[in-house]
């Protein structure tokens, strides 16, 4: 019996070694065969802290400073770590009342009970001041800085565009760029995004489980230095800029002026515009939906993105091109024929300067005709073509029905009708000079941006090129500036510059002779060569005005669009683009009582309801 | 007196002190790794839980030199005055004790206090070896079963009663002991069968597993029908599995706290909740599983040290050596404990007196229950349950209470040559 029981021993011990055994299996299997517990402890102590550089500045022309960073504090909570808070005290702080506490706390609570989330975001330096002070007693917040653009002057909105926190499509793209991360949006922000930004660091910490730093990983081996984003100098002149606004404050339509010989652009305004701190920090979604449904499109951008029918200025690359093809001669005269199109009262055009001064319809529907039928109007659809191919090619090499390659996203091409097009619409080779001669005065199907209108005075200006209008001369900081190089190049349009000086002429006498259309530009003591135009459309007409002045040694080439003007171009848009000439070349206005005319005149109708359908129709 | 000195230098087995020392000390290192702040180095602190645990380690040295010089015998006479007075601690504690972590079981304040429940397993030993060595005595008979369980019944209570029930269930470890002295197999059979119907009744539908139950009933009577089983003897077998199987929700969810249940639910797997009720076991299946096969070296664990591991001093000690030796360290850790368990049950063996064979088997059976439920918790395959690791684990009541259990043990086998 005793026996028995003795051996019973080596059932206990049996049990004791079988545990003993399952348990080194067990620590076989968690700590030699799965690797997964290495990397799941790394997630727990290892924090992936990124540095992020500050995004460059903007400057104008003159140094003035354009966009700022300002910092500003998230208010951050991680729930499980709050513990007898004192939730008065931080909704007084934080200017929040209990119910909205609760419901802040409840989301980040199922966010995640361990990981940060904000709980109120972008807080201002003077407002987080007093929260510092008392952050101590709040146990689970704490403070995450970031900055965010400012834009001291409030100008220049289309240009400069806005940042705005990256979305789930952004990110699939460019994994560069990580949740809550900021990316330009709009305008240079985005153009220029890589540039701004610079490159992101990051720097490895190890946390403790209370998120307390506890120092580097391994010494810093494995951590990054970020880099910081590089300033842009722009070309816009911020005392024009302004002053452009100013005009434009309470019509709608567009101004964009550049520098012939260097293709930099002076102002770029679209308006309406908005106050580019709309769109920055906490009020920036609210905005942006009242912006979005503005019917005035305060979103959108004219200078680049509205395609109008040129009208009238279209005609003085009309009578280059047929000057170049050698159908016209400078002397050559038509009648004003208005069986053929539309005119007003004038005396008959004897030379291409005249016509251009009276833009006399028919006279360029004569134009026109020759560029297409070649100077033959028998030999029918197939020289149509010949022609048409080649009036296209001199288009583009103006600039028009391409892109202009400027540094802002989302520009249009605007629209030159080819070959294609036409058999297209016609189903065939139906097509003529004859159905389609609306193009000759800037009618039609043709179709350019304001963008394009303004390079075209400066390709005028400089009697036959045209270096790419941009905004960024400068990239680097103040110590170390880098030339943009991408607009050096000049694109010629191989049109004698005798032909041009023609043009010169044509639109000085547009602004400075008795019969001009645009006598209203006339600035004493600076010669301001123009071109007037007037769109109709399906409301009341654009009224529309290209020029650069001064004649000899250009310093600044505008186009001006003023939308639903009811008036000519001589009306509206011709005094307005003076003014902005007159501000940049003297530096100030004399014409206090053009200034003041035009400052306060509000001639856009509303909008039409319908689209325009373009018709031909004369000064 | 002098023979009889040598005596004890000769017979003591130095080899089960040898894993005493090892084990205590591979505890102090992982504490000093846990707690272990670049700011504050220094060894001695009584600030820090290191600078604490070498004053205990010093204090069970002397109680263990104390154990070794005194009269052998003194303890299996003092063994039912040990058992009562200890009795009193506990019935005290439920009155005037403090709470930690929802168990009402200490004496005194802050980390300095006396927890009865640690010392009360090794006066039950003692209490329990006293009456199942007396003349004439055979676990057969009813009377000493009756003795038996109540002399264990009564400190299990009262721990129970503390809210303690993880020191509580250490109690049901005596079973070993009894079994080894006599009680019948189908004891422990019935245990192994209860606590799997226990696991089978929450993880599958109830009638569903009546069903099975029935099922098997039928092919056994089938099978062993030869043998001229009772179909009775089947039925009522049958009846009180079913009637176990029915009444496990019952007392799942009457009987066990919340947290209990939670503890439970996440090891059958049947709850998914990382940051709650699953942390603790996850982080330290983190920290043990990160160790890789020779660990990331001694102060250099991030889990333990930067306390994502929770308790990583005390009940989950563990973490520190699995996360700082890696397999290499926490295989030794273990087989120190089995080496440390087979040669005491060993040595139980070879003593003469049945004081002595049975009271050495309850110290094998405490630290056993206590190895297999806490390193069971740290790795994933037990619920958690908060309990110490002998001789590794923070606490000086812990330490002390293994120590004084250990050492009686040590001290009587010593004089094992002794005439009865």
């Amino acid at each position: 019996m005793k026996n028995t029981l003795s051996s019973r021993r080596f059932i206990i011990m049996g049990i004791f070694i079988t545990v003993g055994i399952i348990y080194i299996i067990r620590l076989l299997f968690l700590q030699v065969f799965d690797d997964s517990y290495a990397q799941l402890a790394n997630r727990n102590a290892l924090r992936f802290v990124t540095q992020y550089p500050a995004r460059g500045l903007i400057y104008d022309r003159n140094g003035e400073l354009l966009v700022y960073n300002e910092l500003v504090y998230d208010l951050m909570v991680i729930p499980r770590q709050v513990k007898d808070l004192d939730t008065a005290l931080l909704c007084k702080l934080v200017g929040i009342d209990k119910d909205q506490f609760l419901a802040r706390m409840e989301k980040a609570t199922k966010y995640s009970t361990y990981a940060p989330s904000s709980f109120e975001k972008q807080i201002s330096k003077e407002d987080f001041g007093p929260i510092q002070e008392k952050l101590f007693m709040f146990s689970g917040f704490f403070a995450q800085s970031r900055t965010l653009r400012y834009y001291p002057h409030s100008v220049a909105s289309h240009a400069l565009g806005y940042v705005g926190e990256v979305n789930e499509n952004m990110i699939k793209k460019n994994p560069y760029y990580k949740k809550g991360d900021y990316i330009g949006m709009s305008g240079l922000e985005k153009y220029y995004e890589e540039t701004l930004r610079g490159e992101k660091g990051s720097k490895i910490t190890l946390v403790d489980v209370h998120n307390r730093e506890k120092g580097s990983f391994q010494n810093g081996k494995y951590d990054t230095a970020s880099v910081a984003g590089q300033n842009l100098y722009s070309s816009i002149d911020l005392e024009l800029q302004k002053y452009a606004e100013q005009i434009m404050s309470n019509k709608r339509g567009s101004i964009v002026a550049i520098e012939p010989s260097t293709g930099e652009i002076l102002c770029f305004v679209s308006a309406p515009f908005y106050d580019p701190n709309l769109l920055v920090g906490r009020v920036r979604g609210n905005n942006y939906m009242k912006l979005l449904n503005d019917p005035s499109k305060p979103l959108f951008n004219r200078a680049l993105m509205a395609e109008y029918p040129p009208g009238s200025i279209f005609k003085v690359a009309q009578a280059m091109i047929a000057l170049d093809m050698g159908v016209i001669s400078p002397e050559t005269g038509f009648g004003c024929d208005r069986s053929l199109v539309g005119c007003h009262n004038h005396p008959a055009a004897t030379s291409v300067r005249e016509a251009i001064k009276m833009s006399c319809n028919p006279y360029f529907y004569r134009v026109y005709q020759r560029i297409i039928q070649q100077n033959n109007p028998l030999t029918g659809k197939g020289d149509s073509k010949y022609g048409l191919s080649a009036w296209d090619d001199e288009m583009y090499k103006m600039g028009f029905g391409k892109k202009l390659a400027i540094d802002l996203p989302d520009s249009k091409s605007g629209f030159i009708p080819d070959t294609a097009f036409y058999s297209r619409i016609y189903k065939g080779d139906s097509w003529n000079f004859y159905t389609i001669y609306s193009n000759s005065i800037g009618q039609g199907e043709v179709g350019v941006i304001p963008l394009q209108m303004a390079n075209f005075a400066a390709i005028v200006a400089n009697r036959g090129w045209y270096i790419t209008p941009h905004l960024v001369k400068y990239f680097g900081d103040e110590h170390l500036k880098k030339r943009n190089t991408k607009y050096v190049q000049k694109h010629l349009t191989m049109i004698s510059k005798d032909y041009w000086n023609i043009a010169v002429e044509g639109m000085y006498a547009v602004v400075h002779e008795g019969g001009g259309t645009a006598r209203r530009a006339r600035i004493d003591d600076i010669a301001v060569c123009g071109k007037t135009g007037t769109v109709q459309n399906a409301g009341a007409d654009h009224s529309v005005f290209i020029c650069f002045a001064p004649k000899d040694n250009p310093k600044i080439a505008i186009s001006v669009y003023i939308e639903n003007a009811a008036g000519g171009g001589g009306t509206w848009a011709a005094p307005i683009a003076s003014l902005i000439a007159e501000k940049y070349i003297r530096g100030e206005v004399l014409r206090k009582e053009v200034e003041k005319t035009y400052m306060d005149a509000a001639p856009c109708q509303s909008l039409p309801l319908r689209k325009y359908i373009p018709k031909p129709k004369s000064e | 007196m002098e023979r009889r000195e040598r005596g004890i230098l000769e017979n003591i087995d130095w080899g089960t002190i040898l894993i005493y020392f090892l084990l205590v000390f591979i505890g102090w290192i992982s504490i000093y790794s846990a707690v272990f702040d670049e700011n504050h180095s220094s060894i001695f602190d009584l600030q820090t839980r290191y600078g604490k645990q070498i004053l205990w380690i010093g204090a069970s040295v002397i109680i263990a030199l104390f154990i070794i010089v005194i009269d052998p015998k003194f303890f299996s006479q003092t063994a039912y005055i040990w058992y009562g007075l200890f009795i009193i601690m506990l019935l005290a504690v439920l009155v005037v004790g403090s709470e930690t972590k929802g168990a009402k079981s200490w004496f005194g304040v802050g980390d300095f206090g006396i927890q009865p429940s640690e010392f009360a397993k090794a006066t039950t030993a003692l209490a329990l070896a006293k009456v199942l060595s007396g003349i004439d005595v055979d676990m057969k008979d009813l009377k000493t079963k009756i003795y038996a369980i109540t002399i264990v019944a009564v400190p299990m209570l009262l721990v129970l009663l503390q809210n303690d029930t993880g020191s509580a269930l250490v109690f049901l470890i005596f079973v070993l002991v009894l079994f080894r002295e006599g009680l019948s197999h189908s004891v422990l059979i019935f245990g192994v069968v209860a606590v799997i119907l226990f696991i089978l009744a929450l993880l599958i539908n109830t009638y569903l597993l009546i069903g099975i139950l029935f099922a098997i009933t039928i092919i056994i009577w089938f099978l062993f029908r030869s043998r001229k089983l009772s179909i009775w003897l089947c039925l009522s077998l049958f009846v009180v599995a079913s009637g176990m199987v029915y009444s496990v929700d019952y007392v799942y969810d009457n009987a066990l706290g919340t947290h209990q249940k939670d503890r439970i639910e996440v090891l059958l797997g049947q709850k998914k909740d990382p940051q709650g009720v699953e942390y603790n076991v996850n982080q330290s299946k983190i920290a043990i599983g990160s160790g890789g096969f020779f660990g990331k070296g001694f102060l250099k664990g991030t889990q333990t040290k930067y306390n994502f591991v929770p308790e990583q001093d005390t009940d989950f000690i563990f973490c520190t050596v699995g996360e700082e030796w890696g397999f290499l360290g926490s295989s030794f850790v273990v087989g120190l404990f089995l080496t440390l368990m087979v040669k005491l049950i060993k040595m139980a063996e070879r003593q003469r007196s049945r004081f002595s064979r049975i009271y050495g088997y309850c110290v094998a059976s405490i630290l056993f229950a206590h190895f297999a439920i806490n390193i069971g918790m740290t790795i994933g395959l037990l619920p958690v349950i908060g309990i110490p690791l002998p001789f590794l684990s923070y606490g000086g009541s812990s330490l002390i209470s293994f120590t004084f259990l250990l050492f009686i043990f040590i001290r009587q086998d010593a004089s094992r040559m002794d005439l009865v």
